[in-house]
């Protein structure tokens, strides 16, 4: 199988063994771009590559971080970036890679976009539980800050910017961007209501504010050193440049790798020898989940859809985050939906009821089929409660609720039981999952069979 | 237990600085508490709320809402096997349920001898190498009971002292930077004037 190629943009540096470090950054060509943006080119001309590029936000909604900047209000100071690494989707897995391996790249990155809104402070925000990647960023700022890649003025011109590295404490539901503000101002971590809490109109201490995503950032390094265009060339026109996937579950080599976006297909990342290399035991997908746990589950007849945003919209689903997780045809497909909908459950911030009941009613329900408690009138509860929550049970999600965690937990759901229906109806009959499918919590065996 | 130690008040004011409101150092500020005592001692919090100009109901409020704040002590190695769905798919609940029999522990709980914890926790972004756990928040990947039971070995002989510090350490290494944020505001449209 031939796989679309493309230059490895922001993974270079992952097999540099000082890649991290800032003598390992420069000598592979580091801060080039930062010093080419302040000494050549104006904030607006940064600006306009970024938007040239394209390049669609990697945190999970995707929207375009050139258009994103362009909502700052003119002449509103101050005003901040801040940078979202709190990735804790389950199944993603990029932003830790980028942040502890190449920790100069993101800080190049965010004081070239700093230069171009014409914000003078970034918060970066790491979540609580990456001990090494803080370490990581800690050590980069330091060298930064002592080579005046940051701070004030920059290489020696007029243009000064301080970031601050901050981190979280365990909470998924800071992942979303008024709730990252929250915590950044010390708060609990509960979204705000947009309006009027639009982020880049009243943010960080009700001031106009930018979020970005890890790897979004850690592009722009790229795209002001070689032009916008030459980073949407690399991709599809609807989805361009180089994108970072990670691909887990019932795979032979599962694996993080950054490939064209927007051509390279499904069947490619799961078959291809240079990526997962097969499913796992020569056996064949059931599902996957293509862009989180908050994503609809897509089944064998998307494999050959290409890794493409309108694409996959259209197809009821979304990229999201870049974390695809496949299942392979033994998978317990009532206990996978129960896991991901009792993550809901557990990081609901409680603040719409929706959510924080709706969550964990749909947990409790489909416990109890699992433990064999499962009654008859139970599908038709799951589908009366998720219905609660997102009205419709439609892509995209419609919502009673500030922001999408809630309607996450119905992807689960209206994917597993519409399509394996009999495994729940099984389950609720004889308390167990149906033959040749493998429980997840006994030891070994193949339950049943 | 304890207010912050005079070392960990510096500090502090280091964090306190950076930014352009005092609130916004309470997390980072939770996590010096973390580290010192090895979980949030109550003092510990009074003595933030009055480094923040808070009250300590507001301290706790935040703290609260996040999960790796404890309140009460823990093991001095806390284990976090990661039982959502990309580990689950390959064998997180057998990892699990062997670490919970090898240390006679369930989850949530600690050892008799103050050593170890354990906790079910959701994604910790390591779903390439499932199954996967954190000890004190540095990874351990693919882990087999085997590797398991060794690991258990090493930490109580010592021989991951380097690598893994006690509870409540995060970074080793922590920003140096100081900034006087006070006047940060008119200095960015100074910057801006200029142009």
């Amino acid at each position: 199988m031939s796989v679309p190629t493309g230059p490895r943009i922001i993974t270079s540096r992952f097999d540099v063994a000082d890649g991290h470090t800032y003598a390992g950054y420069v000598r592979t060509g580091g801060y080039a771009s930062l010093r080419k943006a302040l000494s050549s080119m104006t904030p607006q001309q940064v600006h306009d590559e970024v938007k040239a590029a394209e390049i669609q936000g990697r945190g999970g909604a995707g929207f375009p971080a050139g258009t994103k900047w362009g909502f700052l209000p003119a002449d509103v100071h101050p005003r901040y970036l801040v940078i979202n690494g709190d990735e804790s989707e389950p199944g993603t897995y990029k932003d830790r890679m980028l942040m502890e391996l190449d920790p100069h790249q993101l800080i190049e990155g965010i004081v070239i976009a700093c230069y171009a809104l014409n914000a003078a402070q970034a918060f970066l925000y790491v979540r609580g539980e990456m001990a090494l990647a803080q370490e990581r960023l800690a050590q980069a700022l330091n060298e930064a800050y002592a080579n005046n890649m940051v701070g004030k003025n920059i290489c020696g011109s007029n243009f000064s910017v301080d970031v601050t590295l901050t981190w979280g404490a365990g909470a998924y539901i800071v992942g979303e961007e008024t709730a990252l503000i929250e915590s950044l101002e010390g708060e609990r971590g509960m979204p705000r209501l947009k309006p009027p809490f639009f982020p880049a109109v009243k943010g960080l201490y009700m001031q106009p504010t930018i979020v970005n995503n890890v790897e979004t950032l850690a592009n722009v390094p790229y795209i002001v050193g070689k032009g916008g265009s030459e980073f949407k060339s690399l991709g599809a026109p609807t989805s361009t440049g180089m994108r970072m996937f990670a691909v887990s579950g019932h795979v032979n080599k599962p694996g993080v790798f950054e490939v064209p976006n927007g051509v390279t297909t499904f069947r490619m990342l799961f078959e291809a020898p240079e990526y997962c290399g097969g499913v796992r035991n020569g056996g064949k997908v059931k599902a996957f989940i293509p862009g989180g746990a908050s994503a609809m589950w897509f089944f064998p007849e998307h494999l050959d859809m290409a890794l493409d945003k309108p694409t996959v919209d259209k197809a009821g689903s979304m990229l999201g985050s870049g974390a695809i997780v496949v299942m392979d045809d033994t998978t317990d497909m009532v206990a996978a939906c129960w896991r991901i909908v009792r993550f809901f459950a557990r990081e609901s911030c409680g603040k719409c009821t929706p959510c924080r009941e709706g969550t964990t009613w749909l947990e409790r329900v489909l416990k109890r089929m699992l433990d064999g408690h499962g009654r008859p009138e139970d599908i038709d509860l799951l589908f009366e409660v998720s219905e609660s929550i997102s009205p419709g049970i439609a892509w995209p999600p419609r919502q009673t609720t500030i922001c999408p965690l809630g309607p996450s937990a119905v992807s689960p759901i209206a994917s597993a039981v519409r399509r394996f229906r009999h495994e729940f109806e099984h389950y609720i009959e004889h308390g167990r999952p149906i033959n040749g499918v493998e429980s997840p919590f006994h030891a070994n065996a193949v339950s049943h069979a | 237990m304890s207010r912050l130690t005079d070392e960990r008040v510096k500090t502090a004011q280091e964090i306190i600085g950076r930014f352009p409101r005092k609130k916004s150092a309470l997390i980072p500020l939770l996590h010096l508490a973390q580290e010192q005592d090895g979980y949030v001692a109550q003092d510990a919090m009074v003595h933030i709320a009055e480094l923040l100009d808070l009250a300590p109901a507001e301290v706790y409020g935040t703290a609260s809402f996040y999960e790796m704040f404890k309140f009460h002590p823990v093991g001095k190695y806390c284990i976090n096997v990661c039982t959502n769905i990309s580990c689950q798919l390959v064998g997180a609940w057998n990892l699990l349920h062997h670490a919970e029999e090898h240390l006679g522990i369930k989850s949530g709980g600690t050892t008799d001898d103050g050593l170890f914890s354990i906790e079910d926790v959701e994604c910790i972004a390591a779903c390439t190498e499932a199954p996967a756990l954190q000890v004190n928040y540095r990874y351990r990947y693919k882990v087999t009971p085997e590797a398991f039971d060794a690991m258990i070995t090493d930490l109580q002989n010592g021989k991951l002292t380097g690598e893994v510090p006690p509870h409540g350490t995060l970074a080793t290494v922590r920003q140096e930077t100081t900034t006087a944020w006070s006047n940060r505001g008119s200095e960015a449209q100074a910057q801006v004037d200029a142009r």
